[in-house]
């Protein structure tokens, strides 16, 4: 296919290599902060991925974009919820990984 | 340890490369939505199309979002632990953050208001806005100061939930006239969006503030807990 590495087109390719680096984070790494961080690695992948695509031939679609802009606030909300239980996690038991992770 | 190194980055190599397939390779999208939103614009009470889909033609979701947000910020209050909020344990109270401050806050206010103003017609809306707000409750709070009228139980769970509320309230209302949910009527459709990004963007703010606030800074050391009679590990 023609095309393939044209302008727009490189905001989904840098997409999909930062889902891939953060799989890679998620599972090689069993600390939770650095999984949550991995996490988010991924999320990010993913937008960018929804909005390199977003804007192939026919001008910018809106639709792809709205979803981002709100799926960017929730991340960080689910973010910050996802520090909170850690927190609470490592209060309680003393660890920084899941137990069925060692 | 090493072993599943290697196993993570042969599975994370092969999922690079079977989205970069899929990228490469998609099918053409058999709607053509950009058109389809620029043709309804007229109807959609504002100007920016990435507006015109979040709080009109696609509220459904952009309500459902808000709902995740309460959601998380109602957990969150459930498992902070009690304790004695000391922003002064933030380390940064220093008199020139402070003056600072004084300086940046009314600035803030102003770039979150316009904001959610421009978002009718150019890139912004509530989210931004809210996050903007939220940013400088989060300064405010760094530089040390108390914001005291956040403990105030009722008047944070009133501010929590007054966009979502609103956002539903409005949304039943327009059905009257016997429309679905959400359909709003051409001819106010402008104001309503207005109202629902106004009271969403307070919303939003003190929802992202609260996450960062619910938890100061304490000891997380567990021995701590220990002492206190906490479980162990």
């Amino acid at each position: 296919m023609s095309g393939a590495i044209s302008g727009y087109l490189v905001f989904a390719w840098s997409g999909v290599l930062l889902f891939g680096l953060g799989l890679f984070g998620f599972i090689a790494h069993r600390h939770l902060l650095r999984r949550l961080l991995a996490f988010n690695i991924m999320g990010s992948g993913a937008f960018l991925v929804l909005v390199g695509l977003a804007q192939d031939g026919r001008g910018v679609d809106p639709v792809p974009h709205a979803m981002v802009i709100t799926g960017i606030v929730v991340a960080v909300a689910s973010t910050a919820l996802a520090l909170v239980v850690f927190r609470r996690w490592y209060r309680a038991s003393g660890r920084t990984d899941l137990p069925e992770d060692t | 340890m090493i072993l599943r190194a290697i196993l993570a980055g042969l599975l994370s190599l092969g999922v690079i490369v079977a989205l970069g397939w899929a990228v490469l390779e998609r099918p053409a999208p058999v709607e053509n939505l950009p058109e389809r939103v620029a043709s309804a614009m007229p109807e959609s009470g504002v100007e920016h199309p990435i507006t015109a889909v979040l709080l009109n033609f696609r509220s459904y979701d952009t309500l459902l979002e808000i709902a995740v947000l309460l959601l998380a910020v109602v957990v969150a209050l459930a498992l902070r632990e009690a304790q004695p909020d000391r922003p002064e344990q933030m380390g940064l109270d220093n008199p020139l953050l402070r003056s600072v401050m004084a300086w940046l806050l009314p600035l803030i206010l102003v770039v979150a208001g316009f904001l959610l103003w421009a978002g009718s017609y150019q890139p912004g809306g509530a989210f931004q806005a809210g996050s903007v707000l939220a940013a400088a409750g989060v300064l405010l709070r760094l530089a040390g100061a108390h914001l005291g009228w956040l403990d105030n139980a009722a008047l944070l769970r009133a501010g929590l939930a007054l966009g979502l509320l609103t956002f539903i309230g409005i949304g039943m209302v327009v059905m009257l006239p016997g429309v679905p949910f959400l359909t709003y009527p051409e001819a106010h459709a402008g104001t309503l969006i207005l109202a629902i990004e106004l009271t969403l963007t307070l919303s939003i703010g003190l929802t992202l503030l609260s996450l960062f606030r619910l938890n100061p800074p304490y000891a997380d050391d567990p021995d701590d807990a220990r002492t206190q009679g906490g479980p162990k590990p």
